[in-house]
């Protein structure tokens, strides 16, 4: 990029900018229809400017929830999505991390068909699973509880599969060496695997959390509680109204609180994720 | 400090590849031990066995006194320095030397005072606070010495650790391997397939070749009179010269009457061969001369023996007079002869008997 014609920045700039307002318009339109009265949407026409009903709207969605149609306070949903999201991003950060852990540094039998096992499972998606998992779910009677909305969502091939690759990198002398200073294998991983990994881990958080936090399809189907509900099931009750027309406003205001967390967390987290995505020497 | 010892030890792999073939060696309380043999000698193999990184197929390996086939590499009471280092990189250079005391169990101020102590010896202390990764290769080595050094073991086992310094520095850092070790008088091993770095730093040398040990003794011992062709050529650099008998014969030598019986090659070390006939009785060769190597000091001589297309090093001091292409004569004392049998490979006189030199 050494060439220094005007035509072609502006060229450029404005494919970019037409990019960036196809992706930031519908969020504009979100946040604006957040702040407008109830009548607002009736009309036909979409307003491009902010009303002036942003507070009383969020107010309105994080204390009471649209109990019209069977949802509760945002903030009790914001905190049941929270919990989720965290219990399945430790979950499985932990249970990735022991499994590659014994595939890459334990010889047992079968080890390798074990490493592809879990390989495999990475190319199905939950949905493809999830009438048999729901049954046994429901089986286990986990359903509305915490632990049915998280722990089938734990175990992850994708997770483990970049720990073994990690881990695989880390050069064998340093077990040796942790093994001459008297370490045993748990030492080890709590010692010297861990801080080694935490870039790992911190990107894996990120992705993990956003995972957890978008989850749809998996709390619609087992959770029949209010009380379970998470935000991103919880706005889909919301726009099935059964009696009358959505209150666009008060779910517009919700569907803002629901894309604040993973922004806030990617905000957060951004330069250890960018760095464990990319550093490749330790 | 303890003495070492290994009694039948082989190391047979998975696939049925025997990389050590049966090894007895007794290393003595506070003794240099060094192994030496080219790659894929099982040099390496037998020092992981001892420190209980690879299990022992069979034989019996004993640190001090006490029958240690089983342990792990931690209860063996050694400590090993490894050629890439091997340090924690996420931790202080301090917290390095301090893991193997934290787990078994120091006290604070005990390990402080141990840590300090072995930072002072190897002039490490002004890197305490810092991360390996702010340290160049020697003052990595150093660290990596100072983590087997604070644990005061029974064993120091050295995989090669110079390997990876620059010429200048691994001269230097043996010298100090070197002195520590004749300052602390800890029983060590040291593996490595430098022959150089092998005479000057052991006690005594184990020479490795296929598994099997080729032959032991001081390095003097080794040098003046190797017990087998692999230890003559593989020690001793530029190589010793290997001539067949019968060459040296037609060539009207005389004093060849009394070599042992069966021996058929004979062996010359490259600074035995002389431009000036010697007083003592010797044998003269002829050579012409293909290239001329001046290496400041001393000058190294390639030339090809009259008659025959042998080639052969010869090394002397300074820079003598001679052109390349030139038609050379050389001596060389009876007493400098080498006989070998080609076919077993073994020295066909007495390895023991004392060189007469």
């Amino acid at each position: 990029m050494v060439e220094h014609r005007p035509w072609s920045h502006l060229v450029a700039h404005l494919i970019l900018i037409a990019g960036v307002a196809l992706v930031l318009f519908p969020v504009y339109i979100a946040i604006v229809a957040s702040t407008q009265g109830p009548g607002e949407f009736l009309r036909g026409t979409l307003p491009l400017v902010p009303g002036g009903h942003a507070l009383e709207n969020y107010r309105a969605m994080w204390e009471s929830g649209l109990s019209r149609a069977g949802a509760p306070p945002a903030g009790q949903m914001l905190v049941n999505s929270l919990v989720m999201a965290l219990a399945i991003t430790v979950g499985k950060l932990s249970i990735s991390l022991l499994s590659a852990f014994a595939i890459v540094y334990f010889r047992f039998p079968f080890r390798l068909f074990f490493f592809w096992v879990i390989f495999v499972t990475l190319m199905l998606p939950v949905e493809v699973r999830i009438i048999p998992t729901f049954q046994v779910v429901a089986d286990l009677g986990m359903l509305n509880s915490f632990a049915g909305l998280s722990i089938p969502l734990i175990a992850s091939a994708t997770a483990t599969f970049l720990f073994r690759q990690f881990f695989m990198t880390v050069p064998e002398e340093l077990l040796e060496a942790a093994r001459v200073d008297g370490a045993g294998p748990l030492k080890f991983f709590k010692d010297i695997l861990l801080p080694l990994s935490v870039t790992n881990i911190a990107a894996l958080f990120v992705i993990m959390f956003i995972y957890g936090w978008n989850q749809y399809l998996w709390p619609l189907l087992i959770t029949t509680d209010p009380d379970y509900y998470t935000i991103v099931m919880g706005i889909q009750r919301m726009t099935t109204a059964a009696d009358g027309d959505p209150q666009w406003h008060l779910v517009m205001a919700a569907v803002v609180m629901a894309a604040l967390p993973p922004v806030l967390v990617i905000l957060f987290m951004q330069r250890l994720f960018v760095k464990g995505l990319t550093e490749t020497e330790k | 400090m303890a003495s070492i010892k290994l009694a039948g030890l082989k190391k047979t792999y998975a696939g049925g590849v025997q990389a050590v073939k049966g090894i007895d060696l007794a290393v003595a309380d506070g003794e240099f031990v060094v192994l030496v043999g080219p790659s894929g000698c099982g040099k390496s193999t037998l020092l992981r066995m001892v420190a209980g990184l690879e299990t022992i197929s069979e034989g019996q390996l004993e640190i001090g006194g006490r029958r240690v086939n089983e342990l792990e590499p931690a209860q063996r009471d050694i400590a090993m320095v490894f050629q890439n280092y091997a340090l924690y990189p996420h931790m202080t250079v301090f917290d390095n030397l301090a893991y193997g005391l934290k787990n078994r169990g120091f006290k604070g101020d005990e390990i402080r005072r141990r840590v300090e102590e072995a930072a002072r010896m190897l002039e490490i202390e002004a890197f305490l606070p810092r991360k390996p990764r702010q340290l160049s290769g020697g003052q990595r080595q150093r660290v990596a010495m100072g983590r087997a050094l604070v644990r005061e073991p029974a064993a120091f086992l050295f995989d090669e650790p110079l390997s990876n310094l620059d010429a200048k520095l691994r001269v230097q850092m043996r010298v100090e391997i070197k002195q520590l070790q004749r300052r602390l008088k800890t029983t060590s091993l040291y593996v490595t397939h430098d022959q150089l770095e092998a005479m000057t730093l052991g006690d005594r040398l184990v020479v490795l070749n296929g598994g099997r040990i080729e032959q032991v003794g001081t390095p003097m011992e080794i040098y003046a009179r190797p017990a087998t062709l692999f230890v003559a050529t593989f020690i001793g650099s530029p190589a010793m010269n290997l001539v067949p008998l019968a060459y040296l014969r037609e060539r009207g030598n005389g004093l060849l009457g009394d070599l042992p019986e069966g021996t058929d090659l004979i062996g010359i070390r490259p600074d035995d061969l002389r431009l000036e006939a010697p007083e003592a009785p010797h044998l003269m060769v002829e050579a012409t001369l293909e290239l001329f190597e001046a290496a400041g000091a001393e000058s190294h001589l390639y030339v090809r023996l009259a008659g025959s297309d042998q080639p052969t090093v010869i090394r002397t001091a300074g820079q003598p007079p001679v052109a390349e292409g030139e038609m050379l004569r050389f001596y060389v004392t009876r007493d400098a002869l080498h006989p070998f049998h080609r076919e077993s490979g073994r020295r066909t006189d007495d390895p023991n008997r004392q060189a007469a030199a």
